[in-house]
């Protein structure tokens, strides 16, 4: 009962540890929930790639895997960070717990920033569905392959297929980055509060798998937006 | 000599009359009264949604398309589909009687994530409200499938508004699905292991893993179509080389397991009535608890026989023809268990096992026209016809909604801790059972005969077959009615009910009616046995002491 006066535990739990065992497989489940949402996605990807494998690694090698490459790295760097608060909110150590989530912050900033520079070069290119796209076959791929006109014509259009995928998955990324920004902070307060000690931490620990979650994700869609058929020119 | 003053003493504290405030409803995170909540908006959903029906029986009185133009009649049937399947159907069973019932079940004071547990109430009635917005501003006119291109690039209605509700309605089951799977996992009685709980815990468990699971890929499917729409994205769009199939095969990947969602809990509820009112442990405990787990597994591979006609190869389809006919194996076990379960009971005739007895009639006659139309000849035969519109009634309404009833019935004295007037409920069990079928049987004839659904007008030697069904209809509603009526006024009137009414066994009819708000008696022990263990000394003598002995005069068996 000294755990529920403290106010840590709350009212309809026994023990700390069943508290804990019951968030964390909460968080579990909502990760299976998330797999699911994006596996939709995925699915949606592999069907298309499947069905217009040239189309799409035409359309791929136009974006700028220098941009994803350096973001693949800002986030797996933030994912070391989160890792390290994590650790350090086991440990009950309020200043490396903070710092370690501005750190994760930033990161996640700089993701964001990166990502805002390739969206505008697409809007640039008109490479963005539904906004005056205008997507044109490299004159070496015509040659390469010996394109008929016809052909080039379908091209264009199922270009327009995979910059839709393109959008919607790393926009549903980029929103799940943003979210987690908002988390952190959410998280910073109480953090600063000292909260966190070794008999709780489970709000920082379950905020960690769903930083690694979003990492993992851009992990898979970095190759196969980015690099896939790269090697078509 | 001298009586003292009895009335002196404060009525016992419940969760109902704990606090009486619309505040303290509205904010309450006590799992007994968010099933209320849910209760009532689904209450008024059955409600809207039946009147939707009533339009299109009465427009199919006669041959001639006479009472609504093709387009309302398209508006009409769809809105009955998506408000009786996602705001009714769906969370019915698991937001109620789930809600009230698995942490008492399970010897919990709560679920694991109470605040969570009443935002998903809250989420339910925002999605709900896009809904009635889109219904007030026009409706919606694809079916309750949102078949692309219908409602991507031909969309004439308010698909976005409705799209976007259903899109919020489905986190609702996501983390009611997420809490009741954490709450099963982690909150048990220490006594209450795996193979003890309650078969509607099991139900409950399997139904929580296809909302989890499955909800999440529907609801990327309709953010797809909304940014099509929006922002003129190429996903489905068949023009610009995107596939309108993937669409039916991402729907599909949720939306029939969310039959299991719907039928599920139902055989969760049938499974307590059977024991319950049979006065004997069920037979068969765990293969009926595999079944349900083996359902909602096996419930994820079998999506594509919707699709059969939809450009499927031939590989495929076989593939998934034979998937379909596995699961009648699962649902067999049930039902034979149920069955053997009555046998040597002493079954007793009460309202909840009136619904159980007509589920267990109607569900079989739904479950096995599902195996003729997994059988590929007899689906290219009568696919999109009315056959296919009374095999998922059968199962939905003769499956689902009987069950819902039936549980509602049995604890509705737990709830309210009042009686209802048994003639009345009894008579309307018959009604329901009744014009159900009157209803529903002329639609498997009707749709062998070769009649389309989702049409307003047909050729006229169908029309006495459709009379019948619109009688039918008439009658079910008259049904559905009469309980509306009768809780109402036993909410007043209702003689007591005490902690148990039909002497049956389980943790939620050792407490009192209506249960104290943290569910159990302080001080009181709980006493946790297997699940129906009617010959368990401990419950004997608990029954012996709290109720009598069965009111049925016969001699239960002692083995």
């Amino acid at each position: 009962m000294g755990s529920h006066a403290s106010g840590v535990l709350a009212h309809h739990f026994h023990s700390i540890s069943q508290q804990r065992a019951a968030h964390s497989l909460g968080m579990w489940l909502f990760m299976a929930q998330e797999i699911m949402f994006f596996g939709g996605l995925f699915t949606a990807y592999v069907v298309y790639r499947a069905l217009n494998p040239l189309d799409f690694a035409v359309a791929s090698s136009e974006l700028d895997a220098v941009l994803g490459g350096v973001n693949t790295l800002v986030l797996i760097a933030s994912s070391v960070t989160m890792a390290l608060a994590v650790k350090y909110a086991q440990l009950g150590k309020k200043n490396m717990i903070v710092l370690f989530l501005i750190f994760t912050f930033l990161f996640a900033s700089t993701f964001l920033v990166i990502k805002y520079f390739e969206y505008s070069a697409k809007f640039e290119h008109h490479t963005v569905p539904g906004y005056d796209f205008d997507f044109h076959v490299p004159a070496d791929v015509i040659q390469k392959f010996e394109l008929s006109p016809e052909r080039i014509a379908t091209m264009e259009k199922r270009a327009e297929v995979f910059f839709s995928i393109y959008f919607a998955m790393t926009g549903l990324h980029g929103l799940h980055v943003f979210i987690g920004m908002c988390l952190i902070i959410w998280l910073i307060f109480p953090a600063m509060k000292n909260k966190f000690n070794v008999d709780y931490h489970s709000p920082v620990e379950n905020f960690g798998l769903y930083w690694h979650f979003v990492d993992l994700v851009w992990i898979f869609l970095f190759p196969l937006l980015y690099l896939l058929g790269r090697n078509i020119h | 000599m001298s009586t003292p003053a009895v009335a002196a003493q404060p009525p016992r504290e419940t969760y109902i009359n704990t606090d009486w405030s619309l505040r303290s409803w509205l904010l309450t995170i006590d799992h007994k009264r968010i099933a209320w909540l849910y209760l009532i908006s689904i209450s008024g959903f059955f409600v809207l949604g039946g009147f939707f029906a009533l339009l299109i029986r009465l427009e199919l009185l006669t041959p001639a398309g006479d009472l609504v133009s093709p387009d309302t009649y398209n508006r009409l049937f769809t809105q009955h589909g998506v408000i009786m399947i996602f705001l009714f159907l769906i969370p019915s069973i698991p937001a109620v009687l789930g809600n009230f019932l698995i942490p008492i079940q399970i010897g919990a004071i709560d679920v694991a994530f109470p605040k969570l547990n009443l935002a998903s109430w809250y989420i339910y009635s925002l999605g709900g409200l896009f809904i009635v917005i889109a219904l007030a501003t026009g409706g919606v006119d694809t079916g309750w499938t949102f078949y692309t291109p219908l409602s991507s690039t031909y969309a004439n209605s308010q698909v976005m508004w409705v799209a976007v509700g259903v899109f919020i309605v489905g986190f609702s089951s996501i983390l009611t699905g997420l809490n009741f799977l954490v709450t099963i996992h982690t909150m048990r009685h220490k006594d209450m292991t795996w193979g003890r709980l309650p078969l509607f815990v099991w139900a409950s468990y399997a139904t929580s893993l296809i909302n989890v699971l499955g909800t999440p890929v529907v609801a990327i499917t309709i953010l797809l179509v909304g940014v099509e729409r929006m922002f003129g994205l190429a996903i489905f769009d068949p023009a610009l080389g995107g596939d309108p199939v993937l669409f039916q095969h991402l729907f599909w990947f949720y939306s029939h397991p969310a039959v299991y969602i719907m039928i599920l809990p139902a055989f969760g509820v049938i499974s307590e009535l059977m024991a319950g009112f049979s006065r004997k442990r069920i037979f068969g405990y765990n293969f009926i608890a595999a079944s349900s787990v083996g359902i909602a597994v096996l419930g994820f591979i079998v999506w594509a026989h919707h699709l059969f006609t939809t450009g499927l190869s031939v590989y495929a389809a076989t593939v998934f023809s034979a998937l379909t006919m596995l699961i009648a194996v699962p649902t067999a076990v049930k039902i034979i268990n149920w069955t053997t379960t009555m046998y040597q009971g002493s079954v007793s005739w009460d309202t909840p096992m009136l619904y159980a007895l007509g589920f267990l009639g109607l569900f079989l006659v739904g479950g096995l026209t599902g195996v003729m139309l997994a059988t590929l000849g007899i689906d290219i035969h009568v696919h999109d016809t009315y056959f296919v519109v009374a095999h998922f009634h059968y199962v939905m309404v003769g499956g689902a909604i009987m069950g819902f009833l039936g549980g509602l019935h049995y604890w509705w004295p737990k709830m309210t801790g009042r009686m209802y007037p048994e003639t009345f409920s009894k008579l309307s069990a018959l009604l329901v059972f009744a014009g159900f079928n009157l209803t529903f049987f002329p639609q498997f004839i009707l749709g062998y005969l070769g009649m389309p659904r989702r049409y307003h007008a047909y050729p006229e030697e169908f029309q006495v077959l459709n009379i019948f069904s619109s009688a039918g209809a008439s009658i079910l509603g008259v049904g559905y009615l009469l309980p509306g009526l009768y809780f109402a006024y036993s909410l007043v009137f209702g003689e007591k009910a005490g902690r148990n009414p039909w002497g049956t066994v389980g943790l939620e009819w050792q407490i009192p009616s209506p249960p104290p708000p943290h569910n159990f008696v302080e001080g009181e022990e709980i006493v946790v046995t297997d699940a129906y263990d009617y010959e368990h000394d401990l419950i004997r003598d608990d029954l012996d002491r709290r109720v009598g002995p069965p009111r049925d005069a016969r001699e239960v068996p002692v083995g």
